[in-house]
């Protein structure tokens, strides 16, 4: 064997397991082992998911999870950051209010949609409001660790110069957090999708990938379109999840040099 | 220019209290390059962090050019013993070295200028575009050095500068820093293990005790002439007071007689 | 003196809560009760039973363990399973390439959207929330797990083929030791995220639980209900949390020392 078999490729090993997946999804419901009136055959799955990519409503729904998404990330991310720095530079502040928020941060943040159905009257502000909460606390969190991180004798050096805080704060400790930062906003990035789609499901009415998903249900070959929209909700969730890991890398590589690399 | 006078500083309390600095007292005056020796850990980084106002010592006073220094006085530049820890991985190179410089009020172009310059002078031509972690343990401490140096300060703290460099690129930067003394007229102390370095580079020699640090020599350096890396070291004078330093350094008394 | 340093902790608490109180009084709006109806209101669904139950109320009795038990089979099957699984896939490079993208993409699916799916394979009940729970949190498990399978120190792995260890005490003596950590911190995420699970399946499709109360409540606009109940999640989320890391103290130390020893 040489190393340049085709199995050495992570690539090709990485589809043929896909494919195989597929293959054997197939064969068990074409050989009745799996009756596809209950688990539709994989074929028509994936013939289902791509004709959706050129269905106007179902992109309608996808535009405005991705909306919702995007808008509650932001003002999480936002608001998160400062609160962080606040939190890491005051450290009496932060005594005081520790308590208070490790009361608040271990409740489920889907326990929220059922309050934010009552207070809001527009599903798209309730979908935004309930995703804030949920994506504030990783982005929260990893800054508060990250400025904890930050090497002290760095910070000296800038005072050595004669900088005064705000320039010790802005070139030494927003740089060195950043890539802590960028770590929480990737796993805010999928927790706000969960909420998302949680919060789609229980409103029902407004559109989003959700909406679409439980409206699907009352159709005859309903399976069919639920399975296929679960999967472009996967494919959108490994898109971002790699464009964050991309950005990351090329945005903080000098800190990957350092930590080696593994996350 | 600097004044300190009955320093002394205790790192914690109760039973874990390290005392590092026992009342020390030092004056040193506006040009003068003087050299601290001592045995590591004795608290020649404490006496240089205090004197740099990043640490708060419990006792005694330091004044500087007649203002007590109670936060980091302007004008000061320290190159830290950890110089890697100290250089900015975020940043490339020459950022690292013209950062600062962003406090003389220079423009884009003439921090740059002065960044490759200082570069240039500690024999790291063409690396301003590298990071800092892409570079040797040697290089870095260079790039410090070089930050330092571009900064032009009036008073230089140097904490073992040149411990991560080869023996020919160690008396470079020895040279190197008599040359930008003399230019800048700046005032420089510097901290190191070797005592030869210290009686070659210095004007004064300051050797501090253990556990606390007090100091128990204050050497003048009278050599003659510019100095030069051979000529000088083969000066009898030069071989009596590095004698008379590894005395100090060892705990015995400064007379050789005196120590039987 | 213990207590005024705990005291000096958390004196913010009271404060948020008179505040909150003077406010939601102050305001009346009924969106946001006071704090102090929302305690009797918990008291009353829950903590008013009779003394031979531990004043548990009929109500707390069926839902809270029935949450629970969802909670801890899902956790302790996505546990096994996940573990087993990232195990293999620590241990054998080829397998691991071969279902790698299969991995992506199925953690990267929301879970939530797959509970539609599972209400129509599952129907209402038990089983269906469970399995939304197993396939939503049995990633950070699995992939924890064969992370920590694949850098087991080659040193320890040698040394067990030096004295001929045996395939299955490799697994159990050298690999999975050392692996624990990783799982530890796999397994404490998804307990988190387990809870979460449960109230969302349970708010779309369960006809009881601690969700099913608090879908229940704000259906019948008792605001005070759902303000309760997503206190009682807080706190469940907490004392799950605080429970799990104490046993995690308490099993790495016990491998801590028996590392130690052996
Ligand atoms: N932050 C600290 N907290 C407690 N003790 C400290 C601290 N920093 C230094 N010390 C102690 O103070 C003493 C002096 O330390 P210092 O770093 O000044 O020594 P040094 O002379 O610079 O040594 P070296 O030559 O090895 O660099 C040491 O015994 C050290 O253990
Ligand atoms: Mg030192």
């Amino acid at each position: 064997m040489t190393g340049r078999s085709p199995l050495s490729s992570r690539l090709l090993c990485g589809a043929a397991g896909v494919a195989g997946l597929f293959c054997v999804m197939e064969l068990a419901g074409r050989s009745g082992l799996i009756d596809p009136i209950v688990f539709p055959l994989a074929s028509t799955v994936v013939s289902r998911a791509a004709a959706l990519a050129a269905d106007g409503e179902f992109l309608a729904d996808v535009a405005s999870t991705l909306g919702a998404w995007a808008a509650g990330l932001l003002i999480a991310v936002l608001v998160a950051v400062p609160t962080g720095f606040l939190l890491g530079t005051l450290p009496r502040v932060e005594a005081a209010l520790r308590p208070v928020l490790e009361f608040l941060r271990p409740i489920p943040s889907v326990a929220l949609i059922p309050l934010a159905l009552l207070l809001f009257s527009d599903r798209f502000d309730m979908k935004v409001a309930v995703i804030v909460y949920a994506a504030w606390w990783p982005v929260l969190i990893n800054t508060m660790y990250g400025l904890k991180d930050v090497d002290p004798l760095a910070k000296e050096t800038l005072r050595s110069f004669g900088f005064g805080r705000m320039a010790v704060l802005w070139r030494v400790s927003l740089p060195s957090t950043a890539p802590f930062i960028a770590t929480g906003v990737r796993l805010a990035a999928a927790i706000a999708l969960i909420l998302a789609i949680s919060a789609e499901l229980l409103a029902g009415g407004a559109s989003g990938i959700g909406t679409f998903i439980i409206e699907a249900g009352g159709s005859p070959d309903a399976l069919e379109y639920i399975i296929a929209a679960t999967i472009w909700a996967g494919i959108i969730g490994v898109v971002s999840n790699s464009l964050f890991t991309l950005a990351e890398r090329r945005l903080f590589h000098w800190h990957l040099a350092r930590t080696g690399g593994t996350r | 220019m600097l004044e300190i006078s009955n320093l002394d500083h205790t790192y914690g309390s109760g039973p874990g209290a390290h005392h590092a600095l026992g009342g020390i007292d030092l004056r040193v005056t506006q040009g003068e390059l003087v050299c601290i020796v001592g045995p590591s850990g004795c608290g020649k980084s404490t006496l240089l962090r205090s004197i740099a106002g990043l640490l708060k010592p419990t006792g005694g006073t330091i004044t500087l050019n007649g203002t007590p220094v109670d936060r980091t006085p302007d004008d000061l530049a320290v190159v830290f013993q950890d110089y890697s820890r100290s250089l900015f991985p975020w940043m490339s190179v020459g950022d690292n070295v013209a950062l600062p410089l962003r406090r003389k009020g220079m423009d884009r172009g003439q921090r740059r200028a002065a960044a490759e310059e200082a570069l240039e002078q500690v024999g790291l031509a063409g690396a301003s575009g590298k990071y800092p972690w892409q570079l040797s343990g040697g290089m870095q401490q260079r790039v410090s050095i070089a930050r330092a140096l571009a900064y032009r300060p009036s008073l230089l703290l140097m904490d073992e500068p040149f411990g991560s460099v080869d023996a020919q690129t160690r008396e470079d930067l020895e040279d190197l820093t008599l040359r930008v003394r003399n230019h800048h007229n700046m005032t420089i102390l510097l901290i190191t293990h070797d005592i030869d370095e210290s009686v070659y580079v210095g004007d004064r020699v300051v050797v501090l005790a253990k556990a606390p640090a007090t100091v128990v020599g204050d050497l003048r350096v009278d050599l003659p002439g510019p100095r030069d890396q051979i000529t000088t070291r083969e000066n009898p004078a030069f071989v009596h007071l590095r004698a008379e330093v590894g005395r100090l350094v060892r705990g015995m008394r400064s007379h050789p007689a005196a120590a039987s | 003196m213990r207590f005024l340093r705990v005291a000096g902790r958390l004196w913010l608490v009271p404060v948020v809560l008179v505040a909150w109180e003077v406010a939601t009084r102050t305001a009346e709006d009924i969106f946001f009760p006071p704090p102090t109806v929302i305690a009797s209101r918990m008291h009353e669904l829950w903590f008013s039973g009779p003394a031979q139950h531990l004043w548990l109320t009929e109500g707390a009795l069926e839902n809270i363990p029935t949450s629970l038990g969802r909670i801890f089979s899902g956790w302790l099957l996505a546990g096994v399973i996940g573990i087993a699984l990232g195990i293999m896939l620590g241990r054998s490079e080829r397998f691991s390439q071969f279902v790698d993208p299969i991995i992506q993409f199925g953690r990267a699916i929301p879970p939530p959207a797959l509970l539609p799916l599972f209400l129509a394979l599952f129907a209402i009940g038990t089983q269906m929330q469970v399995a939304t729970i197993v396939f939503g949190i049995i990633w950070p498990i699995l992939l924890n797990a064969s992370d920590g399978a694949r850098h087991v120190d080659r040193l320890h792995l040698e040394t067990a083929s030096a004295f001929g260890f045996s395939r299955g005490q490799r697994l159990m003596r050298v690999i999975l030791p050392s692996a624990m950590p990783k799982i530890f911190a796999g397994l404490r995420l998804s307990l988190s995220l387990a809870l979460i699970l449960m109230v969302i399946s349970e708010l779309v499709g369960s006809t009881n639980g601690i969700g099913f109360q608090l879908l229940d409540a704000q259906r019948s606009y008792d605001y005070p209900g759902v303000w309760g109940s997503i206190v009682l999640l807080g706190v469940l989320g907490y004392v799950l949390n605080t429970a799990f890391l104490a046993a995690e103290r308490r099993i790495l130390s016990w491998h801590r020392t028996a590392n130690q020893t052996t």
